[in-house]
């Protein structure tokens, strides 16, 4: 059985999604959906705990060795990435039923899990699979099932931003298969492992510069790397608000995956770094994404908008982390993936719950929100505080690494970059704090606002508040526990940079 | 005393220290339906959080290091305790003064009729938790964290009143703090960490002595700037903005706990983390540019003095006033000689004393007299003797006249300026003090001797609570006391180098 875990970790939610189309029940389909979600979650933490004691896994499905077959390989940095996304798919299902299918019929609940299902298990088979083609499949899952989950927003605009999303998404996914196809027809391989054996051969050849350029530019798009981040923030804030939270903490998180397999396992170091310089492109774009992003929260009226601003600036230290390509920068932008996507997730939902309050996402609408709601206020201010960087919180740990990993490559001024782009994040968190504390509290939404959420049945309240309180409170123990998250993230950096610890 | 020391050990007392006083502020979370249970509770929290505290006297004083280590952060770096002879002081200041303003808090909230007491006496025990953090942190990452969770938990104290006045002061609070606390203070704590291997303070310091004189010049700058507690120049504006917190608050955190955090922290760093030799040579190295950090502290020193001269709020006058004599202990720090460092130390108690009376003094002379402004006083110490009496003494112990406090400070401070042969810091030092008399001894004169504005027509006759005089006495008498106690501090305090 347990060898067959890395199959089952994709295969469980990908045969979960027709069982609850087939269900035709939103109970049961929500039953299935969390049971499906809480397994990939026990598989990828005891594939992490494999990988870390005896090396990377080797699994042939369906029994077809390597170059016939697909290869799925569990590597740290992969196993890492499973269990973030399922993490925050698990915790973020559990928030209360009411708030994500404005747009189905009651009778058609169960479309929503059976998408979410599929989403989860596009982005499962990202990190897990070693076939390069395989990867593109596994992408486009999730994009397709991302878009119809998506344009479930209660707003009109959500179809917009879907539609917006569909068409940047298809062009990147379109790049993407047009660089693997460059690679296989210099290389003849699809396998991740063959092509880091078979390219150095050819690496000097204009094709797979250009296979290079391709992939990465589409990886990019999807990774929402500035300035190629425009479909973000309308994705963000008008999709479903648990949608909303599981993108935020997933979606761009596996796309990095992506980008650090491409630079790091297939393409090397020496290629893409020494060769051709691509961290003179990369870097300034990832000051540009830390700066503009957090200027550009500073500045939102929309909270979710505030959010979704904030995630392109946290991606620029994520994509900074690849230009360091030193072990302790690196490992601070793979576990920013997991303190990010923790933190970011739980202030989507934090966010939730104010716009099912309120019935209005703007920033003014959480007036004196604080004293109404003290526990969702706390969890607000600690997001926050991990969002700027403040020790005790998971931000920090990041934080420490990338400007240790920066100050070990001998850049200050980065390290001093990122440091200030901490300090507009004090900005951007910080009003949004003033508000909730200092305001008075709006009357209740009014119900003849046709676009307001019904307020949820009675007890989901309990619903809403588990599960932002399970990723606040790992926000905090990741913040001085570091051993499943530094710890992992050290190891699966020099994994990458192929050191010995 | 004794008997207790034998019931716990140093370790624990350790723990009890740092857990005592967020235990009282859950107390008196759960306790705020029953005003008067609440701030008996919280007194007796305070009294043995100061007597836990003083457990650590006699080992420390033996030379012992008792320690506790929490958890790893990352490795190599641990969030642990240590306590030395430096933090004991630091926080026998800080949780002794404790009990004493919480009594008067209890008056002054009271007569004032503030509301949100509870959350106040709250977050008033958990930034005293910070402080004693701050105190005992074994590394710069302990101290980073503790650091930042005073900036936090002092937050809700300086935006107390909640309108628009205290939002706009609580910004450039949080601003000022976060913002070179984020941007200076933790870089300088990384590079630490990356060119010394560890964040550990050590005896001697742990820069590693191959570095670069413009290096060990940057990570000095980027510390005293840094730690914007200590409010040297630019970065002193935050200290005024606080104003707008009740006076208790001013009286403990923005003349005991958060500045005295500050300049701590800036001493500490100094003593541990760069050492004698490295500073030494740094003078010897950079020539002018070693002194940069030196002479912006005497430009506070002075600047901040002729500013609060012309301060007619009386709270911003102490403020500006605070401003100057915080840059007193950097500039002590930063001299990088024995009798200095002693100097800068006894300057952390001294002014403590005297600080807080003045303090005191302001916010019962505002629920007595219903004033603010230095203008108005003239005459009022026929009305309130004790207070103003207070005052006349707090401010002759700031300008430093035996038999009071204020004078051991600058006592070594001068003579740690000869001896480093930096006749420039002396010359400062005399003027300050000549400007201290300037801004601080015609109110208490002006009181007694001078005429009311307005002549008064008897109906408001100035009385501040009885709770709010008597800490405010005791704390003046104090000056007396530390002037008399000065030398075992001292001795005490030498252990640290």
């Amino acid at each position: 059985m347990s060898e067959h875990l890395p199959a089952l970790q994709v295969v469980v939610p990908l045969l979960a999604a027709p069982v609850c189309f087939a269900l035709r029940n939103a109970a049961f389909a929500r039953a299935v959906c969390l049971a499906a979600t809480w397994s990939s979650l026990a598989i990828a933490w005891t594939l992490l705990r494999q990988v870390l004691q005896s090396g990377p896994i080797s699994y042939a499905l369906g029994g077809w060795p390597a170059p016939l077959g697909i290869e799925y390989r569990v590597t740290v940095v992969g196993a890492f990435l499973l269990v973030v996304v399922s993490a925050v798919a698990s915790i973020v299902l559990l928030y209360d039923r009411g708030s994500e299918q404005q747009r189905l019929p009651a009778s058609r609940h169960y479309l929503y899990y059976a998408t979410f299902l599929l989403c989860l298990a596009g982005l499962l088979g990202i990190p897990i699979t070693g076939d390069l083609f395989n990867i593109f499949v596994f992408v486009e899952i999730s994009s397709l099932a991302t878009y119809a989950l998506i344009a479930l927003g209660r707003s009109r605009r959500a179809l917009l931003a879907a539609y917006s999303y569909l068409i940047v998404g298809t062009i990147g996914a379109t790049f993407f298969l047009i660089g693997i196809g460059m690679l296989y027809q210099m290389t003849g391989t699809l396998n991740i492992e063959d092509l880091r054996q078979r390219l150095p051969d050819v690496l000097d050849t204009r094709t797979v510069l250009i296979g290079f350029s391709f992939l990465v530019v589409g990886t990019a798009i999807k990774l929402a790397v500035f300035p190629l981040h425009q479909w973000l923030p309308n994705a963000y804030s008008y999709a479903p608000a648990k949608v909303s939270a599981f993108l935020a903490g997933t979606a761009t998180k596996v796309s990095y995956y992506v980008m650090l397999r491409l630079i790091f396992s297939i393409f090397g170091v020496g290629f893409v770094f020494a060769t051709h310089r691509f961290d003179l492109v990369l870097m300034p774009l990832s000051l540009a994404a830390m700066l503009v992003g957090a200027i550009a929260a500073c500045y939102q009226d929309d909270l979710r908008r505030l959010l979704a601003y904030s995630s392109i600036s946290q991606v620029g230290y994520m994509t900074l982390a690849i230009c360091l390509a030193n072990v302790q920068g690196l490992a601070g932008g793979i576990v920013h993936t997991m303190n990010h996507g923790f933190t970011k997730s739980a202030l989507f939902l934090v966010i939730a719950t104010f716009v099912q309050r309120t019935g209005s996402s703007s920033v003014g609408s959480v007036a004196g929100l604080g004293r109404v709601m003290p526990l969702q206020g706390i969890a607000f201010l600690v997001g926050g505080l991990s969002l700027i960087g403040v020790p005790g919180t998971a931000g920090f740990v990041s934080k420490w690494l990338l400007v240790l990993g920066a100050l070990e490559k001998g850049q200050v001024w980065v390290a001093v970059a990122m440091l200030l782009s901490s300090l507009l994040a004090v900005v951007y968190v910080w009003r949004v704090v003033e508000k909730l504390y200092f305001g008075e509290p709006v009357a209740s939404a009014s119900s003849e606002d046709g676009e307001s959420e019904a307020p949820g049945p009675s007890g989901s309240a309990l619903w809403r508040a588990t599960p932002t309180a399970l990723l606040i409170g790992l926000v905090i123990l990741l913040g001085i526990w570091t051993e499943p998250s530094a710890e992992v993230a050290l190891a699966a950096a020099s994994e990458l940079l192929g050191v010995a610890r | 005393m004794n008997g207790l020391a034998t019931l716990i050990g140093a370790e624990q007392a350790l723990l009890a220290a740092l857990i005592l006083p967020v235990l009282g502020a859950a107390c008196v979370a759960l306790l705020g339906r029953a005003p008067q249970v609440r701030d008996a509770v919280l007194v007796a929290f305070a009294l043995v959080t100061f007597l836990t505290t003083i457990q650590l006297v006699a080992p420390v004083a033996a030379g012992e290091r008792p320690g506790v280590e929490l958890f790893e952060f990352i490795s190599g770096i641990s969030i642990a305790f240590e306590v030395e002879p430096l933090g004991l002081v630091f926080a026998l200041v800080a949780s002794g003064l404790w009990g004493v303003t919480a009594v008067y808090a209890f008056g002054y909230m009271r007569a004032h009729h503030e509301s949100n007491q509870t959350r106040f006496f709250g977050f008033f025990a958990l930034a005293i938790a910070a402080a004693l953090g701050i105190a005992f942190a074994r590394n710069l990452v302990t101290f980073f964290l503790f650091y930042e969770l005073l900036t936090l938990s002092t937050y809700p104290l300086v935006t107390h009143h909640q309108d628009d006045e205290a939002r706009a002061g609580g910004r450039v609070y949080l601003g000022i703090l976060f913002g070179t606390s984020v941007a200076l203070l933790l870089l300088a704590v990384i590079w630490t960490f990356q060119v010394a291997g560890t964040t550990e303070f050590q005896g001697g310091g742990i820069l590693p002595t191959e570095l670069t004189s413009g290096v060990v010049l940057a990570l000095l700058a980027l510390y005293v700037f840094g730690i914007g507690k200590a409010a040297v120049m630019p970065f002193h504006r935050w200290l005024p903005a606080a104003m707008v917190a009740p006076a208790p608050v001013s009286a403990l955190l923005h003349a005991v706990a958060v500045v005295k955090a500050g300049v701590f922290g800036v001493l500490k760093v100094i003593v541990y983390v760069f050492g004698l030799d490295t500073l030494t040579m740094l003078r010897g190295d950079a020539g002018l540019g070693g002194r940069v950090v030196l002479y912006m502290a005497c430009f506070t020193v002075v600047a901040a003095s002729v500013v609060a001269l012309f301060q007619d709020n009386l709270k911003r006058r102490l403020a500006y006033s605070t401003v100057s004599q915080l840059s007193y202990i950097v500039v002590g720090a930063l001299l990088a000689h024995p009798l200095a460092w002693l100097g800068a130390a006894l300057h952390i108690v001294t002014h403590a004393v005297g600080k807080i009376t003045l303090f005191f003094c302001a916010g019962a002379i505002q629920v007595g007299a219903h004033k603010k402004k230095v203008s108005e006083l003239g005459g009022l110490g026929r009305q309130m003797p004790w207070t103003m009496g207070a005052f006349l003494v707090a401010s002759l112990s700031i300008i430093g006249l035996p038999p009071l406090a204020g004078v051991w400070g600058k006592w070594y401070l001068v003579r740690g300026a000869l001896a480093v042969d930096e006749p420039i810091v002396v010359v400062v030092l005399f003027a300050s003090s000549l400007l201290n008399i300037a801004y601080l001894l015609p109110i208490g004169v002006q009181a007694f001797f001078g005429e009311p504005p307005a002549p008064s027509d008897g109906s408001d006759v100035a009385k501040a609570p009885q709770l709010c005089v008597v800490p405010l006495v005791l704390t003046a008498f104090l000056t007396l006391v530390v002037f008399v106690a000065a030398p075992q501090i001292g001795s005490f305090v030498e252990g640290a180098w």
